[in-house]
């Protein structure tokens, strides 16, 4: 099979999207002339035309508002954020409007959108450029939001999105736009709200999602040689989230370590760790630990950097933790 | 104009007897923006947006204003199921596009509703409400500016009463000629009076036709007054008695009545008739919201998301 790079995955998930559908439009900074900030629009410009692959000023409450207006009348836009940094600039329209209209309208007005970006740390970039949205998003009801980790998933995922009548949040990373991966040429389709088992194992449990799932993977590899089996989850999803495997994981593994590149305090792991201990409460021997960044704003030096992110070594300690060794 | 007027009376009397709950936003005063832009739009395929003081545009627009008094009551049977509120009407069948309870939040959204019909070449036009409150924020400028560059086919429309809440507009900006601000957008833009249905509808022909033919948008600011305060829970110590006296000489309804009086359009019987029929519609929406019954449960779940069987974390112990 052939392999494509992360970047490409979503360009060639919007533009057949927008071959199927003439509803569908693009808009954001720097998507049409410039190809996209990080090329995952390469080549839309020329195939689709300025009337659907729109650059704009850098303006995020405008073309966020305009985007969901358009959705109100018959339109299926994406909308892209050069980061999800940049969304707090429009994140009242995504909130208040986006996400309410159809429980406002009492069920008239879907908005079928897809907001689309990189979130999280991308090396060093300082504080308001490395910061992980997702959980405050996956809080808000009438939202999806979902974060793929790989050029296949992205791909599925993304389509699905596009099709989706909900409005969704759609996070990619800037360091995994190069990332490449076998992805078939035919059309298919990923399921939105289902977590995939990334790897099979029997003493503990590893749920991630997004980026920052590699240093699980790379922990896992690192333990099988001393003979510790890790099972990883990849939650692909965060809302609506698929909890049913992880407990099925654990009432099998019976430890659990989330690893989310996020803020400690109430995130997406602060989630899932209430949901497990009230499912599978006796199924536990030891307690859930998580694992993300520090509590502080991202700082800039590398020395910093790699001290505030979560790292293998982390990943491979908590492991240890909840099973005693 | 009558109607409306009694209508939103009759909120206020039981908003007082606590049936209807919530902020109460009251467009008396203001009746001639809405009858002058109704006249000036075509009524088969222009679209409306606004803000929070919304409950008298959807009737206009064509909804059934016992739906929209049922809404106000929080009953099944309103025109968001009882799900949105004073705040948030809306009517999809006529184009009432909300409804929408943060300032400016809907200008954005005006525009991207004039996207849709550019991007699919319908010839309709979308008028954007907002009070002169809403000028004030990001949103007014980011898409003013969208607005001419994509050449959309929409009117923005300032209701200027003077005051937003209880900060006069004087107390606001440097200037106070809020049509003004059209200017650093080269977008046409002028000031209309607003007391008299008459002059709204000449000042927004223009724009609307103008907007329809392909020629971008225009900024109107109307020049109109409300009688009552922002919302129910004003004191009102931001104004004087006497100036809403001054606002109320030439109120939109007196003006028309007079007008209808002079050319004897209708003798005195016949407008003590439609007196008599507006005090009954407004009777009628009144107990039809009454003895509508509240909305089940489920109906908070049903209208998040489009999708049938979206897997909501579980509420209260089942």
């Amino acid at each position: 099979m052939r392999t494509i790079q992360f970047r490409e995955a979503i360009a060639e998930a919007m533009s057949e999207e927008m071959r199927r559908d003439s509803s569908v439009y693009l808009m954001g900074e720097e998507v049409a002339e410039y190809n996209g900030a990080y090329k995952a629009s390469k080549g839309m410009l020329d195939e689709f035309g300025p009337k659907r692959v729109l650059d704009t000023p850098i303006t995020e409450l405008g073309f966020s508002g305009i985007g969901i207006g358009s959705a109100m009348n018959g339109n299926r836009p994406i909308i892209e954020f050069m980061t999800f940094n940049f969304s707090l600039v429009g994140i009242d329209q995504i909130i208040n409007n986006a996400a309410k209209m159809r429980q406002m309208s009492g069920g008239q007005f879907n908005i079928p959108i897809v907001f689309r970006g990189p979130t999280a740390s991308a090396g060093q970039l300082g504080a308001t450029h490395s910061q992980a949205f997702e959980s405050w998003y996956a809080n808000c009801p009438g939202l999806k939001v979902i974060v793929p980790s790989n050029p296949y998933d992205a791909k599925g995922l993304l389509k699905s999105a596009i099709r989706d009548d909900d409005p969704i949040i759609f996070m990619e990373s800037e360091q995994m736009y190069s990332d490449k991966a076998e992805v078939p040429e035919g059309e298919y389709l990923l399921p939105i709200g289902i977590a995939e088992i990334k790897r099979e194992g029997n003493d503990v449990t590893v749920v991630s999602f997004g980026k920052i799932i590699k240093e699980a993977i790379k922990a896992a590899d690192t333990l099988e040689k001393e003979g510790i089996s890790c099972e990883i989850i990849d939650l692909r999803t965060i809302r609506p989230l698929d909890k049913d495997p992880i407990i099925k994981s654990v009432k099998k593994t019976n430890r659990l370590v989330i690893l989310e590149e996020a803020w400690p305090f109430g995130n997406i792991s602060t989630e899932i760790a209430y949901q497990l201990q009230s499912k599978a409460f006796d199924h536990l021997d030891a307690p859930i630990e998580k694992i993300n960044t520090a509590d502080t704003p991202a700082p800039y030096s590398p020395a910093l950097l790699s001290e505030w992110l979560p790292r293998e070594e982390d990943v491979i300690k908590s492991i240890k933790k909840v099973l005693y060794r | 104009m009558l109607f409306w007027r009694k209508f939103e009376d009759k909120l206020a009397a039981v908003y007082i007897q606590q049936k209807v709950r919530g902020f109460l936003h009251l467009y008396n005063g203001q009746e001639a923006v809405l009858a002058g832009s109704l006249h000036a739009m075509d009524s088969e395929k222009d679209r409306m947006i606004t803000a929070y003081r919304n409950h008298v545009q959807p009737i206009g627009m064509g909804v059934d204003p016992k739906r929209v008094m049922a809404e106000l009551y929080g009953k099944g049977t309103g025109t968001s199921q009882g799900l949105g509120g004073s705040m948030h009407i809306f009517s999809k069948a006529h184009r009432f596009y909300g409804g929408h309870g943060i300032v400016g939040g809907q200008i954005p959204l005006g525009a991207g509703i004039a996207f849709a019909d550019k991007y699919f070449n319908r010839d309709s036009v979308t008028l954007t409400f907002m009070g002169d409150g809403a000028v004030r924020q990001g949103s007014l400028h980011e898409t003013l500016n969208l607005a001419t560059l994509w050449q959309l086919p929409v009117v923005f429309i300032v209701e200027n009463n003077g005051y937003a809440m209880g900060t006069s507009v004087v107390r606001t900006a440097s200037h106070t000629d809020i049509y003004k601000l059209g200017l650093g957008y080269e977008m046409p833009c002028s000031q209309v009076e607003g007391m008299n249905p008459v002059d709204v509808a000449k000042g927004l022909e223009p724009a609307i036709d103008l907007a329809r033919k392909g020629g971008g948008p225009s900024f109107i600011e109307i020049k109109t007054y409300r009688y009552r305060g922002h919302s129910m829970s004003d004191a009102q110590k931001y104004r004087t008695k006497k100036e809403v006296e001054e606002y109320r000489k030439i109120d939109p309804i007196s003006q028309v009545l007079e007008i209808i009086k002079q050319k004897k359009y209708a003798s005195e019987k016949q407008i003590k008739e439609i007196d008599e029929r507006v005090a009954k519609r407004v009777r009628e929406c009144e107990q039809y919201a009454e003895q509508s019954p509240f909305p089940e449960d489920n109906i908070m779940y049903d209208v998040v998301y489009q999708q049938k069987d979206y897997p909501f974390i579980p509420h209260k112990i089942q």
